[in-house]
């Protein structure tokens, strides 16, 4: 998978990854490449590996073999936060924000890593500690103007229904403003207006903003749409990397994947007919 | 959801205790309440703040443009909140703005007398593109901004518009999906360029293109701009407002300059606003009360129009500003005093008590108000108490502290409403109007407010009741007629008045009182009449109730299909443990049912007995204009719901109440539909006594 447009490294690249806890093997010989401003989606059945994969990325797992690529700089061996700074950020699959602060806050604290004034000269709150204040403030806007959660600003993030706080947990990782967005799950437990207004918001960050998503995502429609390319997971080996259409054409993937729910359908009929 | 999801709701809940101003915020909002004093300039000898005296050579809106330009300069014409920020236009700017836009046009083709249509959210490119429209000589068309696919083609259509101006892509989209159909559009304008990257459809261009383009043109040809703006005419066609009438296809009004401008200053003799007042624009600007305040009354007095960030954010933003003068129909006042309500009945026990102690005190001299008494002093000392303890910090949690000049319009208001606010010291008025007579032909008086009237005509109006009880108005500012439509226009203008459709009668003092569309005014078949719209007014004031449909005519009895408000009952359901999934599920609760069977008996309470609710369903979805059950002005179009529901009338006038099945089809803005199944319980209330 060395398609793209060859002079340029891609965006990022997992080389051969392997993960295993104890004698379980999470994630084996594992190798993809994302193109700078692609969207990508990794799918797969469940325990196939899909979270772990975005944990390796992120740096919350340590892969036992194989490397992990940032615009072809190594950082296998980097901390979660160094790679942020280096313009990694991700979305949790159960939201991971501060319930009791607010929209607004919750905002800004994406913005931390990207602060130069320390304790006291942010403390003493003029000069250059305001001036970055309000630089980062005018970045936090944007993005809220972006995902048009301008009514729920000020409130208490714990307050929010569901579908917003997943809003707002994307809108915190934009504020970092990232090369790379990781996505886990982002439209899980949305009713389907939600699905459209999320699905249209992470196109207009790819679109827009030239951002790279990398997303794991169950809606087959929504993948099918919104991603250029699909890398499927199962049992923790990669078994399809292709275009949307190439993975629908895949019939190693439709063993796997799609043929798990024929053999569910084939279940439920039997069970319906004997009863 | 469901259809529910279409209707923009304009008052999102409200006051979330004190907002916590963290540092980074201090930039926020330019106009913070506790700066103190009004900033406002008092000197009366001021020229800029003195009332625009009526100039006979300003005729038309761009030459008040032009004249305020000059005369106010760098004060506050616009403000509009962008990232959090009011952000300033100067009357400098604004001129320069559509001065620009205008040159714009006339580069693209515009000429004298073309139709230019306008769709979007209120924001000041809205009103730029209004006024340069005029500017260049031609007409103004207004487009409600949740309008679907085939109304924006219709308008657009049969205005024969040639350029469009679209706030964003999701206004764009609908004019493109149907571009085919509309051969007289030239352009199609843009504002807001997010998420049209992609887009290379030969017709688009940017505002700011536009602008652009008529700068280059203003820098060859440096007269053009003035010379436009002087050929203007009093009596040329200012805006087309098409009027979402309740019936059939919208009727298109033609309204001038002269319309326009007499109602804004005989508005101003017995409602006064002064140069300097806030004003915030949060009604479509395609209706025409938007158009006779932000347009219309700011350009001939010189107040700020402010623009909210999103229409979710109107309410927090009309606290911020603390407007001066509001006007809105009463679905809005209503939706202030019922989520007042549903908040004390959420307060603290202190606070309820509270509450409860000031109301009777605010409603005892509201009343005396009202019935022209005399205040005792007692009663003014405990009023002002009153006001220490709640009604000044309850006004400034609505963001009416400052307010002057606030009106209601568009339909009738309830008295209960009309009571709390003048309890709290809110001085709200009733309007009445139409379209047709550029938005308004009586007004209450600062001191005489009765609510079951309308006031008394402004000046200039001349009104009389026909003999089949017609309210029949005269004045300059009646209409021109209706765009290509001359028999309608021959119709509402026969002999020289114009006829509202609507019954009424004038009392004793010539305060006129409007009982309801003469078409509504109904009988039961057993003779009794009743007006539909006066039962379902008393319905609506519970907060639970969102939208009633009486039905009765040429019935046994009276019946009634409710919409429940989502909000109030998710949240009284929350608090009474009832779980429930979708607006579907959570009408059709048998604890729902009976929470408003009670609020159905208590309106019974206090109808006679000839016109009580005996049975009634609650609809399993919300009453829609985007399934054309509402106007875009959201009226209740009768016959066609009606028509839709036959089934669940039919059910609701069986022998036996049995439940009705659904399977239904609800369309959404973009032309999607999705299937409603579920049944129908109906409810007695009344026992036959037939």
């Amino acid at each position: 998978m060395t398609a793209g447009s060859g002079s340029s490294p891609p965006q990022l690249e997992v080389r051969n990854v392997t993960l295993r806890f104890g004698g379980v093997t999470a994630l084996d010989d594992v190798s993809f490449a994302v193109e700078s401003g692609s969207i990508h989606a990794i799918i797969g059945p469940n325990g196939a590996g899909k979270t772990s994969m975005l944990n390796a990325v992120s740096g919350v797992y340590r892969p036992r073999q194989g490397r992990i690529l940032l615009a072809g700089e190594d950082i296998t061996r980097r901390s979660p936060h160094a790679r942020t700074r280096l313009g990694l950020a991700r979305t949790f699959q159960n939201i991971a924000l501060f319930k009791g602060m607010t929209v607004l806050d919750n905002l800004l604290i994406g913005r931390h890593t990207h602060q130069r004034c320390g304790i006291w000269r942010g403390g003493i709150y003029y000069g250059p500690g305001r001036r970055e204040e309000v630089a980062h403030r005018l970045v936090v806007e944007e993005i809220i103007d972006f995902l048009e959660i301008q009514h729920i600003r000020k409130q208490t993030v714990g307050t929010l229904a569901y579908g917003l706080q997943k809003r707002v947990e994307l809108a915190r990782a934009l504020a970092l403003e990232p090369k790379i967005l990781l996505l886990d799950e982002p439209m899980a437990g949305m009713n389907a207006e939600e699905k459209e207004d999320m699905a249209r918001f992470v196109i207009d960050a790819n679109e827009d903003r030239g951002t790279t998503v990398v997303m794991i995502e169950h809606d087959m429609g929504v993948v099918m749409d919104v991603s250029r390319r699909v890398v499927v997971l199962n049992f923790g080996r990669k078994i399809g990397d292709g275009t949307p259409d190439e993975i629908k054409r895949d019939p190693r993937v439709q063993h796997a994947y799609l043929g798990q729910e024929d053999a569910a359908a084939d279940r439920r009929k039997a069970a319906a007919g004997g009863a | 959801m469901a259809a529910g999801s279409g209707d923009r709701s304009l008052l999102p809940p409200f006051g979330r205790g004190v907002v916590n101003e963290s540092a980074a915020d201090s930039h926020a909002s330019p106009k913070r309440r506790q700066e103190g004093p009004d900033p406002r300039p008092t000197a009366a000898n001021d020229p800029s703040t003195a009332p625009l005296a009526p100039a006979p050579d300003l005729d038309t809106f761009p030459k008040l443009l032009v004249a305020a330009a000059a005369r106010l300069g760098a004060r506050t014409a616009l403000r509009e909140k962008d990232l959090g920020i009011w952000q300033e236009t100067s009357w400098r700017q604004y001129h320069d703005h559509v001065r620009d836009f205008s040159l714009g046009l006339a580069a693209l083709g515009l000429r004298r007398g073309d139709k230019v249509a306008i769709i979007g959210d209120n924001r000041p490119e809205w009103v730029y593109a209004e006024l340069a429209a005029q500017g260049a000589g031609a007409t103004s068309v207004g487009i409600y901004q949740d309008s679907n696919l085939v109304e924006v083609a219709y308008v657009i259509d049969h205005s024969d518009a040639v350029f469009v101006v679209a706030e964003d892509q999701e206004q764009v989209d609908k004019i493109l999906d149907m571009i085919e159909k509309l051969p007289k559009v030239k352009n199609v304008i843009y504002s807001d360029p997010r998420g049209m990257r992609h887009y290379r459809h030969p017709a688009l261009i940017s505002f700011a293109a536009v602008e652009e383009r008529g700068r280059a043109l203003g820098q060859s040809q440096p007269r053009l701009w003035a010379e436009s703006v002087a050929a203007g005419r009093a009596d040329d066609v200012a805006i087309i407002c098409y009027t979402s009438g309740t019936t059939g296809f919208p009727k298109g009004a033609m309204l001038t300059f002269r319309n326009l401008l007499t109602m804004a200053a005989s508005l101003n003799q017995v409602d006064a606003k002064l140069p300097g007042d806030e004003f915030v624009s949060f009604l479509p600007l395609a209706w025409i009360g938007e158009q006779m305040m932000s347009l219309a009354s700011s350009l001939a007095l010189g107040f700020t129009v402010n623009f909210p960030e999103e229409p979710a954010t109107v309410m927090e933003d009309i606290r911020e500003i603390g407007p001066h003068i509001m006007f809105a129909p009463p679905r809005i006042w209503e939706n202030v005093n019922s989520m007042v309500q549903v908040k004390i009945m959420d307060t603290t026990r202190a606070k309820r008590l509270l509450y409860e102690l000031c109301m009777p005190v605010g409603y005892r001299v509201a009343d005396l108000r009202f019935a022209r008494r005399p205040v005792p002093l007692a009663w003014r000392a405990a009023w002002l108490l009153a006001h220490g303890l709640l009604f000044r910090a309850l006004k400034d949690r609505l963001g009416l502290s400052h307010i002057r000049s606030c009106s209601t319009g568009g339909a009738p208001l309830g008295p209960d409403v009309f009571r709390f606010f003048h309890a709290i010291g809110v001085p709200l008025k009733q309007i009445y109007g139409q379209t047709e007579i550029s938005g308004i032909s009586c007004i209450h008086a600062d001191d005489d407010i009765q609510f079951h009237t309308v006031g008394r005509p402004i000046p200039g109006t001349e009104l009389t009741i026909s003999e089949q009880g017609e309210i029949l108005s005269r004045s300059p500012s009646v209409f021109a007629g209706y765009y290509k439509n001359e028999a309608a226009s021959r119709e509402t203008l026969a002999g020289g008045w114009l006829h509202s459709g609507d019954a009424g009668y004038l009392t004793e003092d010539g305060h006129l009182v409007v009982i309801d569309r003469m078409k509504d005014v109904m009988q039961l078949a057993g003779g009794a009449s009743y007006s539909p719209q006066y039962v379902e007014n008393r319905l609506k004031f519970s907060p639970y109730v969102k939208e009633a449909v009486v039905i009765g005519k040429d019935r046994p009895y009276l019946t009634a299909m409710l919409c429940i408000d989502m909000a109030i009952v998710g949240k009284w359901a929350e608090t009474h443990r009832l779980g429930y999934t979708t607006y579907t599920d959570l009408s059709a609760k048998g604890e729902v049912y009976d929470l408003l069977h009670r609020e159905v008996e208590k309106v019974n309470e206090t109808l006679p007995a000839a016109a009580r609710i005996q049975r009634f369903v609650l609809l399993y979805k919300e009453l829609d204009a985007d399934d054309e059950e509402l106007t875009r002005t959201r009226k209740v179009r009768r016959a066609f719901v009606e028509e839709r529901y036959q089934e669940v009338i039919a059910a609701l006038y069986a022998a036996a109440p049995a439940p009705v099945p659904i399977d239904a089809v609800i369309r959404f803005q973009d032309g999607k539909t999705a299937r409603i199944q579920t049944t129908l319980e109906v409810r007695e209330v009344l026992p036959a006594a037939r």
